[in-house]
């Protein structure tokens, strides 16, 4: 019998709109040193049958319909209280998606370690607090915390996002758990740092042949590390079976979809970038922003883009890369006189925009508009479809009262929408349906510059090729030329003629994306290159193999 | 640490200036002067009587010599009370508003706090609704219909407390406290209910209990620290209205505190007992409100380190 | 071809479902309604003169003529509260407003501005959060008489503060807003986007706030008139009826009990109201999710 087991699991949210079934009748198995992936799009029900195991689920709304889980032959879904707190974090530990919230900021890092050994439930297995902070220093060390000694008594905001993890792994496995749950351990993190951590779990699984569930909506990030490989959607699983036959020889129309959605090789369409015609030429822009600490009264500078210089060619596609910090957003704002620059010069198609007035700028404002990442703050949640992209036209004069109706309507068909939600409001729509509302606003005046700021990140992976071939459409039919953000190198590979990678406020390196692909020069961008999952079980475990 | 104190102190002195000031030339610009109300004094007494305290010089003079005087600790003579200097007097009543406020600062966190966190640990069930109704109920009854009604039923009815006095008999300390404390009290326990919602939503509590931690100790350990952070930004001005607050319930209940003075000197116009308590009461408030943000600032670790210069 | 277009919800109506849920705060709704409609109409449907007095009648408990009783010069006390309940209403109210206004403006001006200008809005407000305004407020009372205008200003000054904090608040969390940006690129005019984009999205709280702001003051002028130092007679409030209810609590109880009802009960009504529209407004227990 295998060390988990769960079968026709059913847990139901019973909200005010009605019960929502969040899993209906899962079934599956986990075995020491097995690693089972479950994998699906958010509100596919991964996280809730994981979650559901340990009583973490909020009761009053949710509720276990039928089902049973046994771990060792008990059954985890009918134990008391005390029995359950034998279980948590002591046979079976889980590492949370985002370190920052789930670490308690007030309390030091050691002090949150050492806290599974020292309550713990079994008397004979209690330890002393100086025993558990031996034990802790040990495990951070494991984890590669450099200088464990002296760490173990920081606070979380000391650590960077890839170190809070690793103390949540250590954390984990302070108990010597025999099954670990991660929860989209890497989903919060840097591409780099995600490589590092795949890699630290795959480790440490090796050496204390626990048995691992890893949740994640990224097919790529769990080929290399998967033994076994669930497939949910809308709570039910859709398939399941070995690695290699979900990947290379799937038999069901949705886990199909999801692999043909993951953006994958080099841009289809043509290059139709005019070198001779510069759209934007930007030289040596500096936006740096002060930070004002109030406890020191001193002011902190940060030097968001220190100093780039780039050019955009009349009808590409540029796409900028970079992680978390590396100033791509500043910069795309920067060059739209979004945000206050520091030093340095933008211009639009011959004409200085650095230092013109507000006032000045609007005609120019119309020819550059902006998608934003977050469909859910990028529209007035109090305007309707119809006046989010009737004001535009509205206010730059290029419709009047006769003629906005016709404009609006097509500009929702442009964009795929359908003409009876009008007059609904954002919260009515989808995530993907508002960024469809989020473009159809940025297009509406034509302008000729579009910058793309992370606009498919926040979006499950079918809707985003949907809304990525969406985008490549308009591009054509429009002849726009635009500037593509983005952390996610598969997403920038499939859509841009040239890329540039950045880092902290500089560009490192840029070129012909297929041939930065082929031939990276700078190391970071060669370490970028290498720490990309990709959603071929053979090639990931080799590459995961070779860090 | 001790670099954010002493900026705070900086900056409270010209605070503690303009309060000065303004109580100065607003008590000064009265109709009238602290001896006009007893009408069978002749003009001339009146005329000698101000010359005496100086009041027949130019105002800026006296504005002058007045802080002059402040700075070393003289507030100067009590107008009502000849012979009797306005710091003796504050000295006198200040124990028993000291005291007042305190149990009733005692009465308010711990009532509140606990009511607070116990309806948070089971939101919208009988656990929640009642401590909450009982807090409404508190906020909604200003405390000079609480004190009255306390000293009906358990003065006069009942007659289990004593209903005046300070001090003077055992006991008669509990219902002024009660009648002070209450409205904060509940007060605090909507915040505290309202912090501890907010941090038991948080992750880091999901966390805890996923590492098997006991539900009290997830509570006490983990959800308090942050949960409280309200209450203890509540503390300054809770202080404040304390003080404020001491007016009545020293008058009800026959206190012999600073409150019922200061209130007997505004309508007296006793300029320099008004001034000096005015005075007296602003740097208690920011003295506390200082004391209350440094504590603050201390539970939370991110600032504290940058407060002690790691940042 | 025309398709039908489907009707959206706002937000607005999301909340009124929301707020009709709740049978707490439409009590409370109620309620106020109620007293505002017999404080308008009280010279009218009053049934004694508010002067009335019958002094060989003195205080009577509450019997089939004076439903709750006289008071110690024979004065009806339904009409006394009735006319009181008109002066604690209209200062609540008119004292309200005016938090609001100065509340709303510093805040929306500190918020919308942000920098420089915003940290030296906050600190005077942080410093006058400090302050011993009780204290101010009973020399301006003392020094300058009892003047009603004077009474209004006074207590606004004293509640706008907190008004203040919230507007500045989420003026600034909307400033970040992806929204707001966007309609910056779009090119519209500060003012179009304060217009359309940043007042509809702040009135929530306002609203909230305001509805919470009332006993607020009411209890402070309660507290005032207590003292002496609010609300003089003739003129009559709730805290005064209530001053001359504890000086003979002993002996005629409802003279405080009464007036004291009336006034928690308007507390309660209004702080019922202020949280229910706080839940149905909260954007987090929307459909938004």
């Amino acid at each position: 019998m295998a060390l988990l087991e769960v079968e026709g699991l059913k847990v139901y949210f019973h909200t005010r709109n009605g019960v929502v079934k969040a899993v209906d009748d899962v079934s599956f198995s986990v075995d020491c040193g097995e690693t089972l992936a479950i994998v699906g799009e958010s509100g596919s029900g991964k996280s809730v049958t994981c979650y559901s195991l340990l009583d973490l689920l909020p009761k009053p709304p949710a509720r276990i319909e039928g089902g049973t889980a046994l771990f060792d032959g008990e059954d985890l879904l009918t134990c008391d209280s005390t029995r359950m707190r034998h279980f948590r974090g002591n046979d079976i530990a889980v590492i949370f998606q985002d370190p920052m919230t789930s670490l308690n900021p007030f309390i030091s890092i050691g002090e949150q370690l050492i806290e599974p050994l020292i309550y713990h439930p079994d008397p004979a297995r209690k330890q002393t607090r100086a025993a558990a902070r031996k034990r802790a220093i040990e495990l951070l060390k494991e984890v590669g915390i450099i200088d464990p000694h002296s760490r173990v008594d920081c606070y979380p905001h000391e650590f960077s996002g890839g170190m809070r993890q690793r103390v949540m792994i250590a954390m984990a496995l302070i108990n010597e758990p025999r099954l670990l749950i991660c929860d989209e351990p890497t989903t919060a993190l840097d591409v780099t740092i995600q490589a590092q951590i795949l890699a630290l779990i795959k480790k440490l699984q090796e050496t204390r042949d626990v048995a691992v569930i890893f949740i994640s909506h990224d097919l790529g990030v769990v080929a290399g590390i998967a033994d076994k490989v669930l497939v949910m959607c809308e709570g039910t699983i859709r398939e399941a079976g070995d690695t290699d036959k979900i990947f290379y020889n799937s038999q069901n129309d949705y886990t199909q979809k999801l692999l043909a959605a993951i953006p994958e090789g080099a841009k289809q369409l043509p290059n139709r970038a005019q070198p001779d015609n510069v759209l934007v030429e930007v030289s040596n822009l500096k936006t740096h922003f002060t930070d004002y600490n109030k406890a020191r009264h001193q002011d902190n500078v940060i030097r968001a883009v220190d100093g780039v210089s780039l050019s955009i060619q009349r009808g590409e596609i540029l796409g900028l890369v970079g992680e978390s910090g590396s100033g791509k957003s500043t910069l795309g704002r920067s060059i739209l006189q979004l945000a206050p620059t520091t030093a340095g010069q933008v211009s639009f198609d011959g004409t200085s925009l650095t230092g013109l007035s507000a006032k000045q700028l609007v005609p120019w404002r119309r020819m550059m508009q902006m998608i934003f990442q977050d469909p859910y703050a990028s529209l007035n949640p109090r305007m309707t479809v119809y006046q989010t992209l009737a004001e535009p036209l509205l206010y730059h004069g290029l419709a009047n009262r006769k003629t906005i109706d016709q404009q609006v309507r097509q500009l929702m068909d442009d964009v795929g929408l359908v003409h009876s939600q009008l007059r609904k409001y954002p919260h009515e729509f989808s995530g993907g349906q508002r960024q469809r509302i989020a473009i159809g606003r940025a297009i509406a005046t034509k302008p000729e510059l579009i910058i793309a700021d992370e606009p498919v990140s926040a979006l499950d992976v079918t809707i985003q090729a949907q809304i990525l071939d969406l985008i490549l459409d308009l591009v054509e039919r429009h002849n726009l030329t635009m500037l593509f953000i983005s952390h996610d190198l598969s997403v920038v590979r499939y859509i841009s003629d040239r890329v540039m990678v950045m880092s902290r406020g500089v560009i490192v390196e840029q070129g012909v994306t297929e041939e930065l692909w082929e031939n990276p020069q700078q190391a970071y961008t060669q370490q970028l290159l290498r720490a990309i999952p990709i959603a071929d079980p053979k090639l990931e475990r080799s590459r995961l193999a070779s860090m | 640490m001790l670099r954010f104190a002493f900026y705070r102190l900086l900056q409270a002195i010209p605070v503690l200036l303009i309060v000065i000031s303004l109580t100065f030339f607003l008590v000064h610009s009265a109709p009238g002067g602290p001896f006009s109300a007893d009408k069978a004094v002749p003009p001339e007494v009146i005329k000698a009587l101000e010359a005496q305290y100086n009041l027949d010089q130019p105002l800026w003079q006296q504005y002058v010599s007045y802080l002059g005087d402040i700075v070393q600790g003289d507030f100067g003579p009590s107008f009502k009370y000849p012979g009797r200097d306005v710091s003796e007097l504050i000295a006198a009543g200040l124990p028993a508003t000291a005291e007042l406020a305190f149990y009733a600062m005692l009465v308010a966190l711990v009532i509140g706090v606990s009511a607070g966190v116990t309806a948070a640990m089971r939101p919208n069930t009988a656990q929640d609704y009642i401590p909450m109704s009982a807090a409404m109920i508190g906020i909604c009854m200003p405390s000079f219909l609480l004190g009255p009604l306390l000293v009906l039923i358990f003065g006069i009815h009942l007659e289990w407390l004593p209903v005046s006095g300070w001090g003077d008999m055992p006991g008669d300390k509990i219902l002024p406290a009660i009648t002070l404390g209450t409205g904060y009290a509940a007060y605090i326990a909507r915040l505290s209910r309202g912090g501890m919602l907010e941090v038991l939503s948080q992750d880091y509590i999901r966390t805890a209990r996923a590492k098997g931690l006991s539900e009290p100790l997830v509570i006490t350990k983990h959800a308090l620290r942050g949960g409280l952070i309200p209450v203890v930004a509540f503390l300054g001005p809770a202080f404040a209205g304390l003080l404020g607050g001491s007016f009545v319930v020293e008058t009800i209940f026959q206190i012999p505190g600073l409150g019922r003075f200061y209130v007997q000197a505004a309508f007296n116009r006793d300029y320099t007992m008004i001034l000096g308590t005015t005075v007296f009461f602003a740097t208690l408030i920011i003295v506390f409100n200082l004391l209350s943000d440094m504590l603050a600032i201390w539970l939370n670790p991110k600032l504290r380190q940058q407060a002690q210069g790691k940042s | 071809m025309t398709t039908v277009e489907e009707q959206g919800t706002s937000l607005w109506r999301d909340a009124w479902i929301k707020l009709c849920k709740n049978y707490l705060a439409l009590l409370g709704l109620a309620i106020i309604l109620l007293l505002c409609l017999v404080s308008l109409l009280t010279p009218w449907i009053a049934p004694y003169g508010y002067e009335e007095q019958n002094l060989l009648l003195g205080a009577t408990p509450p019997s089939a003529a004076h439903w709750l009783g006289t008071d110690i010069f024979g004065r009806d006390m339904l009409t006394r509260i009735m006319y009181g309940g008109r002066v604690s209403l209209t200062v609540g109210f008119i004292a309200t407003a005016v938090a609001l206004v100065i509340g709303v403006l510093w805040g929306a001006v500190a918020g919308f501005v942000g920098g420089r200008v915003d940290a030296v809005m906050m600190r005077i407000v942080d410093i006058m959060y400090a302050l011993p305004f009780m204290i101010f407020i009973v020399l301006l009372m003392v020094v300058f008489g009892r003047n009603i205008l004077l009474l209004f200003l006074a207590i606004g000054a004293v509640e706008w503060l907190t008004m203040a904090r919230i507007v500045r608040g989420q003026v600034m969390n909307l400033r970040k807003q992806e929204f707001v940006e966007a309609a910056y690129s779009l090119g519209l005019s500060q003012w179009t986007i304060i217009r359309r984009h940043i007042i509809p999205n702040t009135l929530g709280p306002v609203i909230v706030y305001t509805t919470l702001t009332i006993p607020s003051v009411m209890l402070l002028e309660a507290f005032l008139s207590f003292l002496g130092l609010g609300i003089q007679p003739p003129q009559s409030s709730w805290g005064l009826l209530i001053n001359y209810g504890v000086e003979t609590m002993e002996e005629y109880p409802w003279l405080l009990i009464f007036p004291g009802v009336t006034l928690s009960l308007t507390l309660f009504a209004l702080n019922f109201l202020g949280d229910g529209l706080r839940d149905a407004l909260d954007p987090r227990t929307s459909k938004d999710q």
